[in-house]
């Protein structure tokens, strides 16, 4: 069992330092994916499907090529034919067959928007013409969107080889349905006997696209001798070499991937789709190819998260005891098998301690593009109709929100339908905290109403490396596995900054490339700060160590007689002599004399990370005449662990509120009837600016985890779980009307205030 | 000897719908290598797609890891985030 330190021992960790890469951000120095020019680089482009299904009869690429500046033009013919074959190496179970086939289509093209075909040239507008030259000839098939049509019988089939998974017996005949989840425990029958109330509800949610603001970029080279080079924006430099080098049939060490700085992510950029197709063309033109996105590009082609439809139903008793409660969760999974439902089942009830479980879920296929993951994946959506109908149970029971979940809230040794106990959890924490904040005290006006709801996230572990070398001047770099998009460069260098016994000044943070640190698994989960973390913190205990060995040399004195404190080697006691502390710069300066360069790395595969719970309550103001929302307050009360840096940690928890908010009120995909997007971009496709929002107070509640010595667990993922219930709660309590499909925009909740009178 | 617990339909369709036995085992390693000789198949499964819990805390993909004679173990689909 680690040994977590107190706070008060602590010079470092728990301290707001200057973000270190925030001045070059704001002002546009940062060098992001497309920021990247090299001699000779040719511009690559993607034609792309305006049909939401249709076969590919045949594509005539001739015109393209013969145009002068077009060196290369492939399609999914000039690409390995990938088998099926599952791994689990990104954010969820992958199939390189479907991977490879969702960056460019092969026989069918499944949504609109699915690349078939891609150019090179010396300039973009000879790009966009040669993909203009491209003719394609399709048969335009029916085609499918919604989750609960695409699993009607006699739906418009996307695959032929489509078997339900987890149905017994195995069905004969494909569907849309990918797979069956089924979780239960206890008697759910008879649970619902015993209850005195039961709640039951249908609720449905759009699906919503990460909406990082920087789009897809790279630029790929491939050297006459096959090195190749990828410069591009992603969450994970090692999940871009590992499916480039499947997708293209390279071997991994030919293939280096640098990552750019990342303009936000959310698990969106945990894929790859314009990288096999730069490096391909790369490969064909012996020249650097460069690819972006545009926004429109963005919204039609990569994946947005689930939308899904829900049933749930809760039975208690009149004392708020919960005796039952069930779930059936269908989810969009976009063109190819792998919608989030599994961790929706896990997650949605993970928040109470109960004994009559039961959750299926199901995984759907649709025209539309493959969904990605999207912060906490699949939690959100399942939390939305849960958390919904525990404010219909509060009420039924006339019971206050918070005290029904405090009666059912899960603690220590709580059982999970997943299977495992809940151990180390901050929950009911949070529900206290979120009660005795003042915000739940303030009287709300006419047209107003409060909302609460809860959310749990699992947090993962997982591989991670990091070094740590100690420069002649006695300035530390840490050099880590993972991206940087939550704030992580200023965490590690903090952590070490803190083994070390130095200021955070005298610490940088750099991310490495593939070629430079050992594998590390994606920016992701919630595990940065706590799994690359701990390697970093394991990497600077392992330099003071170094430095009391070199220290005990320099005195002429045995290792274990030197003890590290404060930046410095100090005698351990009066035993070991009587010597002026050495400080890591003067055992710097004399590297060279006590063996050479100083610094070590470590490699880890992190384990037990420690669960996120967070409780959120929000205020808003219904406009009774046109159905506008206006958020008034809003608290998110999170069990953080222990905050490295707090700024960081409420940034995380602003951030997921803020989205949530989207979600909740206007985020949606609109589709005419051919399945084609009517709202790619930022103007029709409404994400929250600042002035729709109040300031959002992020209180964290610090119960520390014991598998990290500073106590971290992971906190970027648990403050999108709650948000939309709570908004969807809060509307309710406002206008008396449950809004049991997302969004809540004006025209929705306009519509049924109006059906309500 | 550990229990192992079979929550989801994602292991028990290997078991056959058997939710709980008692496997000899003292590492994960050896718990997979074990599950697969009685349940054909599942080891694979438990090693490509999915994550153990040791008396409620979650570990992936680490054979080294011990378990004690009264440990818990529950097997749950490998989880990943955004």
């Amino acid at each position: 069992m680690t040994v977590i330190k107190r706070k008060d021992e602590l010079k470092v960790v728990g301290t707001r330092p200057i973000r270190p890469d925030g001045v070059d951000k704001v002002i546009g120095r940062a060098a992001f994916g497309a920021d990247l020019a090299m001699p000779g680089m040719l511009v690559g482009k993607v034609k792309r499907s305006p049909h939401a299904h249709a076969r590919i009869r045949k594509i005539d690429t001739s015109r393209a090529k013969a145009l002068k500046g077009v060196l290369a033009v492939i399609t999914a013919a000039d690409l390995p034919n990938i088998p099926s074959e599952e791994a689990f190496m990104g954010e969820g179970p992958m199939n390189f067959r479907d991977l490879s086939r969702n960056c460019m289509a092969r026989d069918k093209v499944l949504y609109e928007g699915h690349a078939l075909a891609a150019v090179a040239a010396t300039s973009a507008a000879i790009a966009d013409e040669a993909i203009e030259l491209i003719a394609v000839d399709y048969e335009v098939l029916p085609h499918v969107i919604d989750v609960d049509e695409a699993m009607a019988p006699g739906a418009p089939l996307l695959h032929d080889d489509l078997i339900t998974a987890g149905v017994e017996p195995k069905p004969n005949k494909p569907s849309n349905v990918a797979k069956r989840i089924h979780f239960e425990i206890g008697n759910v029958d008879q649970g619902f006997k015993e209850a005195d109330i039961v709640v039951e509800g249908r609720y449905t949610t759009k699906p919503v696209h990460q909406a990082y603001i920087e789009p897809h970029a790279c630029v790929a080279t491939v050297g006459a001798d096959s090195q190749a080079m990828v410069w591009t924006s992603s969450q994970g430099q090692f999940m871009v070499r590992a499916y480039c080098a499947k997708l293209l049939g390279i071997e991994i060490s030919n293939l280096r991937v640098i990552p750019a700085e990342i303009g936000g992510g959310f698990g969106g950029k945990t894929l790859v789709y314009l990288e096999p197709l730069a490096l391909a063309m790369a490969r064909i033109s012996g020249r650097p190819v460069k690819m972006v996105m545009n926004r429109e590009e963005v919204f039609r082609a990569t994946g947005p998260t689930s939308g899904a439809s829900m049933e749930v139903k809760i039975g208690a008793k009149k004392d708020g005891r919960i005796t039952a409660a069930q779930a059936l969760l269908k989810y969009q999974a976009g063109a190819f098998p792998g919608s989030p439902v599994g961790p929706g089942c896990m997650t949605a009830f993970a928040m109470y301690d109960l004994k009559n479980v039961r959750v299926t879920g199901y995984d759907v296929v649709s025209n539309r593009c493959k969904v990605a993951a999207y912060r906490a994946p699949g939690a959100p959506i399942s939390s939305y109709a849960v958390e919904s109908a525990m404010d219909e149970l509060a009420q039924k029971l006339g019971m206050d929100p918070i005290a029904l979940r405090e009666k059912n809230a899960a603690r220590e040794g709580t059982k999970t339908v997943y299977g495992p106990m809940l151990k180390n959890i901050g929950y009911v924490e949070t529900l206290e905290a979120a009660k005795k904040h003042t915000h739940y005290g303030i009287k709300l006006g006419p047209n107003q109403g409060r909302g609460v709801a809860s959310g749990y996230w699992f947090n993962v572990g997982g591989e991670s490396s990091a070094a740590v070398h100690i420069a002649e001047d006695g300035t530390a770099t840490v050099v880590s596995g993972n991206p940087d998009i939550g704030g992580s460069r200023a965490s590690m260098a903090m952590q070490a900054a803190e083994v070390l016994g130095i200021p955070i000044e005298r610490v940088r943070c750099i991310v490495g490339d593939t070629a430079s640190i050992g594998f590390t698994f994606m920016t992701g989960g919630s595990r940065v700060t706590f799994a690359t973390g701990l390697a970093t913190i394991q990497a600077a205990e392992k330099v003071v160590e170094d430095l009391k060995r070199r220290a005990a040399m320099i005195w002429d004195i045995s290792p274990e007689a030197v003890d590290w404190r404060d930046g410095a080697a100090h005698p351990a006691g009066a035993n070991a002599g009587n010597f002026q502390p050495l400080t890591l710069k003067e055992i710097a300066e004399k590297a060279g004399k006590t063996g050479g360069p100083i610094g070590a790395e470590v490699s880890l595969n992190a384990q037990s990370p420690g669960a996120g719970f967070a409780t959120h309550v929000c205020d808003v103001e219904v406009d009774p005449e046109t159905g506008y929302v206006t958020v008034l307050r809003y608290t998110a009360v999170q069990d953080v662990g222990r905050a490295i840096h707090p700024s960081y940690v409420e940034g995380q928890i602003q951030g997921g509120v803020a989205q949530g908010v989207g979600w909740a009120l206007n985020e949606e995909y609109v589709y005419d009837s051919k399945g084609r997007l009517e709202n790619p971009g930022f103007l029709d496709y409404r994400i929250p600016v600042a002035s729709d929002l109040p300031m959002i107070d992020a209180v964290m509640v610090e119960v520390p985890n014991p598998s990290h010595p500073y106590g971290a667990r992971g906190v970027g993922e648990v403050p999108i779980v709650p948000p939309m219930a709570a908004v969807a709660n809060a509307v309710r309590a406002a206008t008396g009307i449950r809004m049991t499909q997302l969004p809540m925009s004006p025209p929705n909740l306009r519509a049924a205030l109006r059906k309500a009178k | 000897m550990p229990r192992v617990v079979f929550a989801g339909s994602a292991a028990q369709r290997f078991t056959g719908g058997e939710n709980e036995i008692a496997v000899e085992a003292t590492t994960f390693r050896r718990l997979v290598l074990e599950l697969d000789r009685r349940f054909p198949g599942l080891g694979r499964q438990v090693e490509e797609g999915m994550a153990i819990a040791i008396d409620g805390e979650i570990f992936q993909d680490a054979y080294a890891t011990q378990l004690k004679p009264d440990s818990e173990i529950v097997l749950i689909p490998k989880i990943g985030g955004g």
